[in-house]
């Protein structure tokens, strides 16, 4: 469980988070989504007991952050966005010194019970050096997993894997998240997607939107929009459709099919493939197209930098 | 006590895979080791020539040896926790639960432990030195100068830990323990040689007035204070910075 309260922190003049509030409930995997230098490490660093904040507070598995904040880091596993590896021990040897420094009284099986959860005991005897990046992005995350931790707290866990293995860390990030409290942040807007109950876009320190997924897409999309596909050239196609009643914008996507939109509740698919076909061409295809979720957030992030 | 104990371990098996501890354990054994052939050389060849047969005592080795540990133990304290924050190993340490000073005495403790390690080793010569001798070495002298050794070691460490933990670099941290050391060795008593007032603070200041008071032979409890105290002093600094760079 995560409650953030009016989280503030600054460094110097400089504000990086401003009065953040969100919660996260056990059982459940909130992504922090947001451009660079928004706060999100920020926020982590000051769940993780790593430093305090300039105000507000945050209560981490029941602990207050600043209060108890060793009871607090007993309670949380936490990857880091550089991963925090000893390069001249071997994987085994680095997962056994993170056991024993959270007492863990058998911490030889919890080091190799670790290493098999990511898919890494075959190079239990590897020194960190030799492994590859994302060789060591699994071992850091198996030292956050060491402890069974009540919160989880992930920075950019996917990062620098090869797409089999983010396929695996995404599988083990949402099978932990069934009965643990996981907080990521990524920019891949996709994984939040994936993977994500929740998700809170953040955006120069403060949280511009908190919504499932889904949610967040249908709240913005305030039209709908259907990409059309014919057969063979599709010029000229354009005038046609915009000359139908009830079209608001149409424009050409780059796969060669052409997207339009109307005002929900005004479906105008008929006529536009009525026009279509009139004029001559094949109709292939006439497509629902969401809103992704990188356009809502660049669509968020935009209209809070516009009302500044 | 656990977590300084597991932290200590860590940071004592990292000087046996790390090029510069075996730099320093070599430059010291063999400094020390030339010492101690040259000491015996010079007093069987002083013997040999009738110029009296004063027996080698193990104090001018000892003496060398405190220059070397002087010399080394910036080497050996410099990365201790700028490494740390180098590598960003530092967010996995203070994200567990681990109280700053219990991290800071653990490196300390690592420290000191492969220093011990080291004065053991020569601890051979004063032995070698005890069966060439008739009636054997006086023992009591070569226990107070080893104790000399251990604090010393100790305070340095100390001291070292704490000014590695004001720097992000390791070369810098170097420089910074060096000139520390030097200047509480010999400038310090350079200026109770030459200062016209304040001769009893300033040499009370300098480590080498508690250092041979020791070599020579005798354990005054001011000397062992002198030697905690900086100790103290600098794991108190090391765990002030620890924490004051988690607010900044």
């Amino acid at each position: 469980m995560i409650r953030v309260e009016g989280l503030t922190k600054d460094y110097g003049a400089r504000r990086a988070i401003s009065n953040l509030n969100f919660e996260a409930k056990q059982g459940e995997i909130v992504g922090f989504l947001g451009p660079n230098g928004a706060g999100k490490t920020t926020t982590m660093r000051i769940l993780t007991g790593y430093m305090p904040p300039t105000d507000g507070s945050a209560l981490v598995a029941g602990f207050d952050v600043v209060d108890e904040s060793l009871e607090v880091r007993k309670r949380v596993g936490y990857l880091p966005e550089t991963v925090p590896l000893y390069t001249d021990m071997t994987a085994y040897d680095y997962l056994k010194f993170m056991a024993d420094l959270r007492q863990i009284p058998d911490s030889s099986e919890r080091a190799d019970e670790a290493l098999e959860m990511v898919g890494m005991e075959s190079r239990a005897n590897s020194f960190i050096s030799s492994l590859s990046k994302g060789m060591r992005q699994r071992i850091g995350l198996a030292q956050a997993l060491i402890h069974r931790p009540e919160v989880l707290i992930l920075d950019e866990p996917t990062i620098g894997l090869d797409p089999g293995q983010v396929v695996e860390v995404r599988k083990l990030i949402r099978e932990i998240g069934k009965e643990r409290t996981v907080l990521l942040s990524t920019h891949i807007l996709s994984e939040a997607q994936q993977i994500c109950d929740r998700v809170l876009i953040i955006n120069k320190g403060k949280i511009v939107a908190e919504d499932t997924p889904e949610n967040l897409q249908s709240r913005l999309v305030g039209s709908e929009r259907v990409a059309l596909r014919v057969r063979g050239e599709s010029d000229g196609l354009s005038k046609i459709i915009t000359k139908v009643k009830g079209v608001q914008s149409v424009h050409s996507a780059p796969d060669g099919s052409i997207e339009f939109q109307f005002a929900p509740g005004q479906d105008v698919r008929p006529e536009v493939a009525k026009a279509v076909v009139n004029a001559g061409y094949d109709l292939l295809e006439l497509r629902p197209v969401g809103m992704s979720l990188e356009e809502i957030f660049l669509e968020l992030t935009r209209e809070d930098n516009r009302r500044k | 006590m656990r977590n300084i104990w597991t932290i200590a371990r860590r940071e004592y098996n990292h000087f046996f895979t790390s090029p510069i501890a075996y730099v320093v354990a070599f430059a010291i054994l063999l400094i020390v080791g030339a010492i101690f052939a040259l000491v015996i050389l010079d007093a069987s060849n002083n013997a040999f020539s009738g110029f009296g047969s004063t027996a080698p005592s193990i104090s001018a080795v000892v003496w060398w040896f405190n220059f070397m540990i002087i010399l080394s133990t910036p080497a050996l304290t410099m990365r201790l926790i700028s490494e740390e924050h180098r590598m960003g190993t530092v967010e996995l340490l203070l994200t567990a639960p681990v109280r700053d000073w219990e991290l800071v005495i653990g490196k300390w403790l690592g420290g000191f432990l492969f220093m011990l390690t080291i004065i053991a080793v020569t601890l051979i010569y004063p032995f070698i030195l005890n069966s060439l001798e008739t009636p054997g070495i006086d023992q009591g002298q070569m226990m107070s100068a080893y104790l000399g050794l251990i604090l010393l070691s100790a305070a340095l460490l100390g001291l070292g830990v704490g000014i590695s933990s004001l720097f992000n670099n390791q070369i810098a941290a170097f420089f910074a323990t060096l000139a520390v050391f030097i200047f509480l060795t010999w400038i310090v008593s350079f200026i109770s040689q030459i200062a016209p007032g304040g001769k009893d603070l300033f040499s009370y200041l300098s480590m080498n007035t508690h250092f041979d008071s020791l070599n020579s032979g005798t354990i005054n409890l001011t000397d062992i204070v002198y030697f905690l105290s900086l100790t103290a002093l600098g794991l108190f600094t090391g765990a002030t910075a620890v924490e004051v760079r988690r607010w900044s």
